[in-house]
C-alpha cells in the first residue's frame, strides 16, 4: 500500500481505536489524540509541494474490483494537493479549537471525533480519488459523516430536522451523480477520470453527453448548496460550531467546487456547461447575500455568506472554462477567472473557517448568538475582536486583506465576459457584472453587520445568559492562525501562487498547457486605476450608505411572501409526497380482497389480451376437432344450469348443491373421455368436499345465516366474462397452434415392457413421475397437520379463556 | 328417547368390510387397472367414516388404536424410502424395479417397487382424511 492510500486510510484506522483511547484515557481531552493525525497529514502533504510545483503526479493503485474497472486509484496533482492541505490544515485547527469548545464531561466526545474522523478520511478520498466510482463512495460517506455530526446533539428537534434535510438534498445530488457516472462509463468504457480526459474531444457529439453533464451538476450543486439547492446549509448549523466551521464553510461544501473543477476538462467544451454554473454560481451568489442580510443569528449570516461565496467561487469556475474555447495561452483572459476561484477558495477557507470559530467563541462565552441580543463585545473580548475586523473585513473584500485581491480578480473576470464572443454573451454578458456587483454590495453589508452589531454599540448584559469575558488561549489559537493567514495572504499572495495555484490551475486545464510550460500566475497587490477599483469604491460607499439607511429599506425582505420562499417550497414537497403516497397506498391498499382480486383480474385481462394482440396469436384452426355426440351435448347443458344455478341460487345451500353437481358432472365427463382413475377420484373427492361445504354452512353463524341473494355488480360482471373470453381465446389458440406431436407414445409403447403395468395413469403417477406423487402427498399431509393445526391451537381462544378464569378467580 | 341404530350397525358390520375389501382390491390392481393408492386409500378412510356414522368417535378410537397423523408420516417415509433404496443400487433416486417370483402359496407373481410407493400414497392418504375428519369432528 502505498503512502496515498495510507494517508486516506489513516483517518478510518484511527476512528476505529478512538473508542478504546478513550476508555482506556478518562482523563485526558481525547481531542488531544486526535489533533496527532491530521497535523502528520498536513505536514505529509506539504512535503508533496515541491514535487508536485514542477509538474510531477503522485499515483497509486490498490486493486479492489478489478474485474469492473474499480479500482483504488490514489492521484495526486496541483487540485488535489490544494484540497488535502485545505482538508488536513484546517482540520487541525479546527480538532485543536473542538478541544476547548466542547467539554470533556459534558458531551460524549467519542461519538464527536469517530464523526469528524470519518469525514475527514472520506473527503481525503473524494480529492484523491480518480476512480468515479470510488470517487463516489468516499462521496456519499461525506454525506453521512456529516448527516451524524449534523445531528450531534440528537436530542434536539432542530438538529434532527437539520441532518435529515442535508441528508435528502445531498444523497438525492449524490445519485444523481452516480448516474451522470455511470453514464460517463457507457460513453468511454472507463472509470478512470483522467482516461475519460483523454476522450473528451469526441465524448462532446455523444447524445449521452448532456444528460451525464446535466446528473454530474446536480449532485456538485446540491453538495455545494447552490441555487436552489442552498436550503440546507442554514439549517445544518444546528452542529456544533466546530463542525461547522469545518464541514460547512471550508471542505465539504467545497466537495462540489472540486467535482466541477476536476471535471472541467471533460465537460467544459461544452455550452451548456458553461452557461448553468456562470449562472447558477452569480445567482446563488447574489440571492445568498441579499438574503444573509436579513439574518439574526450570527451562524445564519455566516451560512447564506457560504452559499454566497461557493456561489462566487462556481461562477468563477464557469466563466474560466470559457477559457478552453480560446486556445492561446499568452493572451488568454479568462483563464484568470479559474486563478481567482482557486484563490478564492483558499481564502474563503481562511476567513470563513476563522469566523466561524469567531461566531462559536461569541457563542460560548455570552451563550447567544443572537445579534440583536449582542453588542459591545469590542472591550470584553478584545482579541476575537480583532479576528472578527480581519475575517469580516477580508469577506467584504477590502484592502489590504486576502479577500481584497480576490474579490479584484473576480470583477476582472466577470468584465472580461463582456469581450466575450460565444454563446450569445456579447447580449447577455452584462449580466454578470451587474449581478457580480450587486452580490458585493450586500456581501459588505452583512460583514459590516456582523461586525459591528457583535462588538460595537451598548453592552446588554441583562440579556446575555453568562458574564461575557475572552475565551481562553486555546481557543483563540486556532482563529488566529487563520486570521494570520488571511493577513499574510494579502500581502504576499505570491507565496501560494508558485507553490499552489499554478499546478491547481494546471490540473484544471490541462489542455491549454504545452510541454514545458506552465501557467504564470502573478497576483499584484495594486493593479493601477481602473474599472474594478471604480467597483470596489462603488461596492464600499454604496454599501455604507444602505448600511446606515437598513432601517428604511428592511421591510423588502417582508415584500417576498413567506410562501414562495424554498424552505416552503421543500416543506410542502415532503408534506405532499408523504400525504400523497399514504393517500394512494390507502385508496389502492383498502384491504378488502375483493379489491386485490379485481386488480390482479384486471392485470390478467390487460396482459392477456396486448400479448395475444401483440403477437398476433389469435388463431381457430377447425380441422383436427373431434365429433361432438349427444352424451356430450347433455353433460354441457347439465353442467352450464349447475353454473348458472350456483350464481342464481338464493340460498346457500342450493348454490352448494349445485356445485356438487356439476362435480358429478365432471366425473361423468371423465367416464366419457376414458379416465377411469380420474372418475373415481373425482367421485370421492367431490362427496367429501360437499361435505366440508355443508359443514362450513352449518357452522355458519346465525347472523350471517340471511338468506340473501348475491348483488349484481357490472364491472364484476364484465370482469367475470372478460376473464372467461381470455380464457377461452387463449384455449382455442393453443389448441389451433400446436407445434409438435405429444409424448404420450413414448408413454403407451413403454408403460408394460420398462415399467411393468398395464395401468398408463398409474403407472406415470408413480413410476415415470413419481417424484411430483411425493411431493403431492407431501402437500396432502400438511394440509392435514394445517386443519390439525387451526382447530387444535386455538391460541387467541385459549387466552380468552384464561382472561376469563383470571377475572373469575377475582 | 332414546334412538336405536341397530339396523344401521349391524349393516355396518357387514358392510365395511366389504368396503376394505373392495378399497384393497382396487389398491393392488393399481398397477394394471383403474385403481392405485389414492382411491384405494380414499375408499378406505370411507370406510371408517362409516364406522364413525354407526358409532362414534370414541367407539371407532378403541378399535383403531393408532394415532392417523403418524399414518401421515409413516407413508411419506415409504414413499421416499422408496427413492432413497434406488440409490443403493446406483441408480437415480426413485427408479423402480420389477420381476416376477414364483413364490409359496400365491405361486407365481409379479412383484414391484412402485407398490410399495404406493403403499406410502395410500397410508398418506388414509391419514391425511381421517385427521381431517376426526380433528373437524372433535372440535366443538
Amino acid at each position: 500500500m502505498s503512502s496515498l492510500h495510507l494517508a486516506i486510510f489513516s483517518p478510518f484506522l484511527m476512528a476505529i481505536l478512538i473508542p478504546f483511547i478513550f476508555k482506556l484515557f478518562r482523563k485526558l481531552h481525547i481531542g488531544w489524540f486526535v489533533l496527532i493525525l491530521p497535523s502528520i497529514l498536513f505536514l505529509f502533504f506539504l512535503s508533496k509541494i515541491p514535487l508536485i510545483k514542477d509538474g510531477g503526479v503522485l499515483k497509486a493503485t490498490l486493486n479492489w474490483i478489478p474485474s469492473f474497472d474499480i479500482n483504488f486509484v490514489a492521484y495526486l496533482d496541483g487540485l488535489g494537493l490544494l484540497f488535502t492541505l485545505l482538508i488536513t490544515g484546517i482540520g487541525s485547527l479546527v480538532v485543536l479549537y473542538s478541544i476547548f469548545y466542547l467539554d470533556k464531561n459534558k458531551e460524549k466526545l467519542h461519538n464527536f471525533y469517530v464523526y469528524l474522523l470519518l469525514f475527514m478520511g472520506a473527503m481525503l478520498g473524494v480529492v484523491l480519488s480518480d476512480n468515479l466510482i470510488v470517487l463516489y463512495t468516499f462521496w456519499e460517506l461525506t454525506s453521512f459523516s456529516s448527516f451524524l455530526l449534523i445531528g450531534y446533539w440528537n436530542t434536539r428537534e432542530r438538529s434532527r430536522y437539520g441532518a435529515q434535510k442535508s441528508m435528502l438534498i445531498t444523497v438525492f445530488g449524490g445519485l444523481s451523480m452516480l448516474g451522470g457516472f455511470i453514464l460517463l462509463s457507457i460513453m468511454t468504457g472507463s472509470f478512470s477520470i483522467h482516461e475519460i480526459m483523454l476522450q473528451s474531444n469526441t465524448l462532446i457529439s455523444n447524445e449521452l453527453f448532456l444528460p451525464a453533464l446535466i446528473l454530474v451538476l446536480l449532485g456538485a450543486f446540491t453538495k455545494s448548496a447552490q441555487f436552489p439547492f442552498y436550503i440546507w446549509l442554514p439549517d445544518a448549523m444546528e452542529a456544533p460550531t466546530p463542525v461547522s466551521a469545518y464541514l460547512h464553510s471550508a471542505t465539504m461544501v467545497k466537495a462540489g467546487i472540486y467535482l466541477v473543477a476536476r471535471l472541467t476538462p471533460i465537460f467544459a467544451l461544452h455550452g451548456a456547461w458553461f452557461w448553468i454554473i456562470s449562472l447558477i454560481g452569480i445567482i446563488t451568489m447574489c440571492w445568498a447575500s441579499f438574503n444573509a442580510v436579513k439574518q439574526t443569528d450570527l451562524k445564519g449570516i455566516l451560512a447564506f455568506s457560504t452559499v454566497s461565496q461557493l456561489g462566487l467561487i462556481m461562477s468563477l469556475l464557469g466563466l474560466g472554462s470559457a477559457s478552453l474555447h480560446y486556445d492561446f495561452l499568452s493572451k488568454n483572459i479568462y483563464m484568470g477567472a479559474i486563478v481567482a476561484a482557486v484563490f478564492h477558495l483558499i481564502n474563503h477557507a481562511t476567513f470563513k473557517g476563522s469566523l466561524f470559530m469567531v461566531a462559536g467563541i461569541v457563542d460560548h462565552e455570552t451563550g447567544t448568538r443572537d445579534i440583536r441580543k449582542l453588542g459591545g463585545l469590542m472591550y470584553v473580548m478584545p482579541i476575537t475582536f480583532t479576528i472578527a475586523v480581519v475575517g469580516t473585513l477580508s469577506m467584504a473584500g477590502l484592502p489590504p486583506f486576502n479577500g481584497f485581491l480576490s474579490k479584484e480578480m473576480f470583477f476582472t473576470s466577470v468584465l472580461n465576459v463582456l469581450q466575450m464572443n460565444i454563446f450569445q454573451m456579447e447580449t447577455w454578458g452584462i449580466l454578470f457584472p451587474i449581478l457580480a456587483w450587486l452580490g458585493s454590495v450586500f456581501t459588505f453589508i452583512y460583514s459590516i453587520l456582523l461586525l459591528l452589531k457583535t462588538f460595537t454599540g451598548k453592552l446588554q448584559e441583562e440579556k446575555l445568559d453568562k458574564k461575557p469575558h475572552e475565551a481562553p488561549l486555546g481557543m483563540l489559537f486556532s482563529p488566529i492562525v487563520l486570521g494570520a493567514l488571511v493577513i499574510i495572504f494579502g500581502f504576499f499572495p505570491n507565496i501560494l501562487s508558485r507553490n499552489i495555484l499554478e499546478p491547481a490551475v494546471a490540473s484544471i486545464l490541462p489542455n491549454l498547457l504545452q510541454e514545458n510550460d506552465r501557467f504564470a500566475v502573478h497576483i499584484r497587490f495594486w493593479h493601477g486605476f481602473n474599472l474594478e477599483l471604480l467597483m470596489t469604491i462603488g461596492v464600499v460607499v454604496v454599501g455604507i450608505l444602505l448600511y446606515l439607511t437598513l432601517k428604511k429599506w428592511r421591510n423588502i425582505y417582508n415584500i417576498f411572501p413567506k410562501r414562495f420562499t424554498l424552505n416552503r417550497f421543500y416543506e410542502k414537497g415532503i408534506d405532499i409526497t408523504e400525504k400523497g403516497s399514504y393517500s394512494f397506498t390507502r385508496r389502492l391498499m383498502n384491504g378488502s380482497i375483493r379489491s386485490y382480486l379485481i386488480y390482479i383480474f384486471i392485470f390478467f385481462i390487460g396482459i392477456v389480451t396486448f400479448t395475444l394482440f401483440k403477437k398476433d396469436a389469435i388463431k381457430m384452426d377447425t380441422t383436427n376437432l373431434a365429433p361432438i355426440g349427444i352424451y356430450e351435448i347433455t353433460l354441457a347443458v347439465i353442467i352450464i344450469l349447475g353454473s348458472i344455478t350456483i350464481l342464481g341460487a338464493k340460498s346457500r345451500l342450493t348454490s352448494i348443491i349445485a356445485l356438487g353437481a356439476v362435480g358429478y358432472t365432471v366425473s361423468l365427463f371423465y367416464i366419457l373421455f376414458r379416465a377411469p382413475d380420474l372418475a373415481l377420484t373425482q367421485l370421492v373427492i367431490e362427496t367429501v368436499s360437499t361435505a366440508l361445504f355443508l359443514l362450513a354452512f352449518y357452522h355458519l353463524p346465525q347472523l350471517s345465516r340471511k338468506e340473501e341473494h348475491i348483488g349484481f355488480k357490472l364491472t364484476n360482471a364484465l370482469i367475470s366474462i372478460g376473464v372467461g373470453l381470455v380464457i377461452t381465446i387463449v384455449a382455442i389458440s393453443a389448441h389451433s397452434n400446436k407445434m409438435f406431436d405429444s409424448i404420450a407414445k413414448y408413454y403407451i409403447e413403454n408403460t408394460h415392457d420398462k415399467a411393468g403395468g398395464g395401468n398408463l395413469v398409474n403407472v406415470i403417477l408413480v413410476d415415470f413421475r413419481g417424484f411430483d406423487t411425493m411431493f403431492e402427498i407431501s402437500v396432502l399431509g400438511i394440509a392435514a397437520l394445517g386443519i390439525y393445526g387451526m382447530i387444535k391451537l386455538r391460541l387467541s381462544n385459549q387466552k380468552k379463556q384464561q382472561r376469563r378464569m383470571a377475572d373469575e378467580n377475582k | 328417547m332414546k334412538t336405536s341404530d341397530v339396523i344401521l350397525q349391524t349393516m355396518t358390520k357387514v358392510i365395511s368390510f366389504i368396503i376394505v375389501l373392495f378399497a384393497l382390491h382396487l389398491f393392488f390392481a393399481g398397477h394394471y387397472h383403474p385403481g392405485g393408492g389414492f382411491v384405494g386409500g380414499l375408499i378406505t378412510s370411507g370406510a371408517i367414516v362409516l364406522l364413525l356414522l354407526a358409532y362414534d368417535i370414541k367407539t371407532v378410537a378403541k378399535i383403531f388404536p393408532f394415532d392417523y397423523k403418524i399414518l401421515i408420516g409413516l407413508g411419506l417415509l415409504f414413499a421416499v424410502g422408496t427413492g432413497v433404496g434406488s440409490l443403493f443400487f446406483g441408480v437415480p433416486f426413485l427408479t423402480h424395479a420389477f420381476g416376477h417370483f414364483h413364490l409359496p402359496l400365491l405361486g407365481e407373481t409379479s412383484l414391484h417397487t412402485a407398490v410399495l410407493f404406493d403403499t406410502g400414497v395410500y397410508l398418506v392418504v388414509v391419514g391425511v382424511t381421517m385427521t381431517i375428519i376426526q380433528t373437524i369432528g372433535e372440535s366443538e
